[in-house]
Formats: structure tokens, sequence, C-alpha cells
């Protein structure tokens, strides 16, 4: 049992029979996660390797006991599919498309806070994955086992590079939330989860240039968890006014530096690396002592 | 995508919002007709995004056409704040009585959207709600409701528009969220709206940026980028489709994912600290699962940046295979070569991940001089910093 993903997550793939969603499916398939059915509209009654294809969430859900979905479909479907998954109620809903544009997103994440039924990660985001017990998403399976270790990240890469360098170690859940500027689950609900996850000792949290996101996990931190905490920062060396990589990674004015995400976590007692290797080393330490 | 002035009063003009008439120039002759044509007296703006352009001495009033073109020849040229001036807004001048401020904005951490409004307009509204907070009204704006005629009338009470302008300021208010819907934009201000000295309330400067992930059901913002203000390798990377930003230094950066490539500047120049303050030239990010031409492609743009003393390939393969990352830089350089431009710069690469003893296999079985392999992101970081300084050195002596 692990705080979102168990071994009875059921989960289905919006969009499953593009080519994504096929890739994806089969890679979620092999790292031992239950996929019991795809989603895409006019294609019921198709199948992607023996798992049956419905037109709509609720179909699906009906037929195959489904409660996650991982939501592949093209940004400029992402809003209907995400909205017919809150319509259906599905308990958790990944969106891994890229590139939705911000009000879309704005609008489905208030849609599934009006209905009360649904949590989302995401969008742009990698996933969730409880290595050995599920894995909603794109996080690679192969690069560590379970263990007591809780990430998370806005970004896919350095999930996969944290993950591999703690991997003698090993991961109760690692959530990549995603880089855009509105996401559906916060480093703060993550930490709350972890915090409360039997399963997790400790936590590696990793920000990035954009917003104030970090600033007030700090002080979540400082009032709500009392596991240790070990953080890294990226895009020191961002300019201002330039968006790298992700929508939500950019400099404005004074918000958003990295020098002032790393001092708001140091102030309250994270331990954050200079380098993620570093920030690794520091975890490697206060778990093995 | 930010805006300029201009961009952003012909977005509120065709959406119902009152500015006075204008014409973007780039030369003075243009800025004399413009003003012959208004007939009145104009102010030249220079088009620049940056705030401070009128301390710098870029927003000039002119009584005459002749005045007009004489203040354009001052402005154009100007740099501001790094930005040279390359157009002017020639726009009637206007009579003001008061000015105000009134914004939406996306909200992040509210996860919606923020109407920000104040009597207390045309100056750094950064300001004012740093040091008088309660000289700003900031009412929510949900996703989903939106903007209407009573919200509209909540944002003019909370910030205290005088009764008599009140049905201006909402027609306002609902056209400009209207901007916001309707481009997909992420910001919209006016600062300031003023009241006119005739009883008319009107937009006098304007900021808007626009979500480029909405590009796609906007055919129209295309026309808005503007080309000649962009670095010429962004736009040939724009043209690969490679998400590219080019920065001040000397080591070039090719890496897989935004947050790992962000990284990696990260620790370049961390390293190059101990090497005389060796910095990263570049920010490129060939994205999950690339190709082996993908890769090629990134490394051809950042070796043709003549800045680039000697480039870091830094990818951890999740999705990406590290054996089609291993023939991406096989083929750029095999490429190069045949193009008749052989590499001189020194490539490190640090791969990890999905199939990496592979990729390690094609790079060591190609036995390139000038490619070498390094074990960890933070060893690779450090050699890249001491290579791009020992040329920086050589170039120098």
């Amino acid at each position: 049992m692990t705080m979102w993903l168990n071994a009875d997550s059921r989960i289905l793939v919006q969009g499953m029979t593009g080519s994504e969603g096929t890739k994806h499916t089969r890679r979620m398939t092999a790292s031992g996660a239950r996929v019991v059915a795809g989603v895409t509209p006019g294609k019921a009654g198709q199948d992607v390797d023996g798992i049956p294809v419905f037109n709509d969430v609720r179909e699906a859900m009906i037929a195959t006991g489904a409660n996650v979905s991982v939501v592949f479909v093209p940004p400029r479907f992402a809003r209907a599919a995400v909205e017919e998954a809150v319509d259906a109620e599905i308990p958790l809903c990944v969106v891994i498309t890229e590139g939705i544009p911000v009000h879309d997103t704005a609008r489905f994440f208030q849609y599934a806070t009006n209905a009360g039924a649904t949590r989302i990660i995401g969008p742009n985001c990698p996933g969730i994955i409880s290595p050995g017990v599920s894995n909603a998403g794109i996080i690679p399976a192969d690069i560590t086992g379970p263990g007591p270790i809780g990430l998370v990240s806005k970004s896919g890469t350095l999930t996969y590079q944290m993950m591999y360098e703690l991997n003698d170690i090993g991961f109760s859940t690692a959530v990549g939330i995603g880089g855009d500027p509105i996401i559906g689950t916060t480093h703060i609900d993550c930490l709350a989860a972890f915090q409360d996850d039997p399963e997790t000792e400790a936590i590696v949290m990793i920000g990035e240039i954009g917003g104030d996101a970090e600033e007030r996990a700090a002080a979540f931190i400082a009032d709500y968890v009392t596991k240790p905490v070990v953080g890294y920062v990226a895009g020191f060396t961002a300019p201002e006014g330039k968006t790298m990589g992700h929508a939500g990674a950019i400099v404005s004015g004074s918000s958003g530096t990295a020098a002032a995400k790393q001092d708001a976590l140091e102030a309250v007692g994270v331990r954050v690396g200079q380098t993620p290797s570093e920030a690794a080393r520091i975890m490697r330490s206060l778990l093995r002592g | 995508m930010d805006l300029y002035e201009y961009q952003a009063k012909h977005l509120f003009d065709s959406h119902g919002i009152p500015v006075t008439p204008g014409e973007v120039c780039t030369t003075p002759g243009a800025a004399h007709e413009a003003a012959r044509k208004i007939g009145a007296a104009v102010v030249v703006k220079a088009q620049v995004k940056t705030g401070g352009r009128g301390k710098a001495g870029g927003v000039k009033l002119a009584a005459t056409p002749q005045e007009a073109q004489d203040r354009a020849e001052d402005i154009l040229g100007l740099d501001i704040s790094g930005h040279v001036v390359r157009r002017v807004l020639v726009t009637q001048a206007t009579d003001i009585a008061e000015e105000y401020y009134v914004s939406f904005l996306l909200d992040r951490a509210n996860r919606a959207f923020l109407a920000m409004a104040s009597v207390e307009g045309g100056v750094d509204i950064e300001e004012v709600a740093a040091t008088r907070p309660e000289a700003l009204a900031l009412v929510r704006i949900d996703a989903i409701d939106g903007v209407d005629a009573e919200v509209a009338g909540r944002i003019v009470e909370a910030a205290g528009f005088p009764a008599n302008i009140r049905d201006q300021v909402v027609a306002i208010l609902l056209n400009l969220w209207t901007v916001m819907v309707a481009e997909d934009a992420t910001l919209v201000e006016v600062n300031p709206l003023v009241l006119s000295t005739d009883g008319t309330v009107l937009a006098l400067d304007g900021k808007v940026t626009l979500d480029d992930n909405a590009n796609y059901r906007h055919a129209s913002h295309a026309d808005l980028v503007d080309r000649d203000a962009t670095d010429p390798i962004e736009l040939r990377a724009q043209a690969l489709d490679l998400n590219y930003v080019k920065l001040e230094g000397e080591v070039g950066i090719v890496g897989n994912g935004a947050g790992l490539v962000m990284s990696t500047l990260d620790v370049v120049a961390y390293a190059g600290e101990a090497f005389g303050g060796v910095r990263p030239a570049n920010f490129l990010d060939i994205g999950g699962g690339a190709s082996a031409e993908v890769m090629s492609n990134g490394l051809d743009i950042v070796l043709n940046d003549p800045e680039v003393l000697a480039v870091f390939v830094n990818v951890f393969g999740g999705i990406t295979a590290c054996d089609a990352v291993a023939n991406g830089i096989v083929q750029a350089v095999d490429m190069l070569a045949a193009r008749g431009e052989p590499i001189t710069k020194p490539i490190v690469c640090r791969i990890d991940g999905n199939n990496a003893p592979e990729g390690r296999r094609i790079l060591t079985d190609f036995g390139h001089p000038l490619v070498e392999m390094v074990e960890t992101m933070d060893e690779a970081a450090r050699r890249v910093a001491e290579l791009a300084a020992e040329r920086r050195a050589g170039s120098a002596s």
C-alpha cells in the first residue's frame, strides 16, 4: 500500500490507440502495472495487445473497474478528455500531455475542484511510480526498486537522474508533477502525502525556477513535515524573461529565482545540494548515517 | 510571447477597448506622415519590451509633424536597458485628468486568474503592491465562470473607481477579459487606464503576454513574432523544432528534458568557477524520446555557435535510448566532416540510463579524438569547463 497507487490500481489509458499511448501502455504493462482499459472515442471494440478499448471513461470504468486514468491525448483534445474523466469520478487522473494551453488547464482543474472526486497530476508530467507496486505514466520502471525515499519533482529527467543516483536505496513513490504554470498536484500535496505515508522515511524535493511553489513548500515543511527533506533547485544560470523549456520555468523580475528558492528551503532546515549528485549524497548520508 | 505596446493596443482595439489612434513607424519620415494624418499633438513612444522607457527618454510629446519627425529621430536607435529601439508608436496625445490601473493575469499560486485594479495608475504597480497594498484591489477570477458584469462591478467597487465612470470601466473590464480568453493571454494589463479631460476612459498603454501553447488555435499570432529581435541561432533552432535559448558563455550544452538541461547549465557554471568563470553558452533540450536525427540537429546548432569553445552532451535516457543519442553524435560529426567543416571543438559526453552500455560502445568504436566520455555529470561538467578554459587561454595567447 502506498500513497496514491497500490497493487490494486487498475489503469485506463485515454488515447491508448495513439502512438504514444500504445508505446507507454506496453511499457507500463511490462513494468507490472495493471493496465485494464483504453479509451478512444469511436474506437470501442478495438484492443491494444488484448487490452479492450472503450468509447468513454465511464463505460471503461464500469466494465473493468479502472480507478486511475493516464492521459496521452493531444493538447487540443486534452481538456475534454480530463473533464470526461472527472465526470466519471475517477479518483486519479495523470495528464502526461505536453503543450496544453493554460486556459484549458485552468478550466479543467477548476472543473475537477468543483466536482471534488478526482486528483489530477500534471499536465506535462512524467506521472507517478511506486516501484514494484504500480506505475501510471512514463517514468522508466527499471531505474530503481522499492525503498524508503519519496521524490517530488517538476522535471521528468531530473526525476530519473535522482532515482538513478539513489537506486541502491530505492523509492517508495516518485511523483513528477509537471513543469506547467498550473498543475493539479503541487509540491505541497506530495509533501503532505509523503509525511502521512508509512512507506516513506525521507523526501527529496526537486524545484526549479518560476512561480513561488518552492517557497510555499518551504513554509509547509516548517509547519507540517517532520521527516527529513533534501532539496535541489535547478535554474541558477537562467536569465530573466526567458522560458527555459518548461512553460512555467521563467524568472520574472525578482520573483522565481533559484537563489530565492534555495534560501527559503535552507531557512526551514532543508539541506539543498548544489548539484543533483550532491543532493543524492546528502540523502544517502541521512539514511545510511 | 510578450507583445509590444502597439500590438497590445491593436488587440485592445479589435475587442472594443477605447485606445487613441496611432501608427507604428520605423523611420522619422513615417513618423512625420503619421502625425500629419492624426492632425493633432502626438506622443512618440519607443516600442521596447522593457520598463523605464519614459526615464530613458523614449517617450516624447510633439506638437507638429516636424516635431514628431525630430523626436522619432532622437528615439529610434536608442538603447533602453539593452533593447535597441527599432520602432516608435506615434499616437494622439491625450489631456489626462486621472490615471488608473487594471489587469487580468494567470494566478499560478491559486491555480485560477486574478484581477488587479487601482485608482492610482501610471506608476510601477509592483511598487504599489509592495508599499501600499491597500491601494491595489485583488479579485480572484474563477476559470470557468470568468468575468461577467457582476464580477466587473465588484472589481470596480473594490478599487474605488468614481461612480460617474463606473459603466465605462465595467465595459472595458468585460472587453479586457474577452481579450484574455479569446486570445489565450496569460496577462492583459492597462497601465495607465486614463480619464481624459473630456470624460472618456481609455487605454493609454498596454501589455499582453500570449500563451505559446495556444498558437495552434490562433493562426494570426504568428504575425506578432518579432523575428528581427530574435537571436539568429534561436531562429534556426526554432525552424528545426528545437527548444533553444542563447546565453552568454563558452560551453555549448545539449541535453534531454528541461529540468536536466537547466541543471546542466548550473553544474557547468558551478564547475566553471574553478576555471576563471567558464559559463554555459546555451540551453538546448532535445526532448524526451529524441531520435538520432534530433541529436544530430542539436549538435549542429551548438557547434556552429562561434562563441562555443567546447560542448557538453548530457543525456539521461529515460525514454530516449542512449544508443540513439550516440548515433546522433556520430552522425553529426560525420555530417559536418562531409560538409567540409570537420569539428574542431571538443565534445564531452555523459550518457546514462536506457541502453547506456550500447551508447557508450558506439562512441568508443567511433574513437574520434575530439569526442570523450566521462562517467558522471559533475565530473563531465568539470572536464568540459577545463577544455573550454584551455581553448580560451589558447586563443588569447
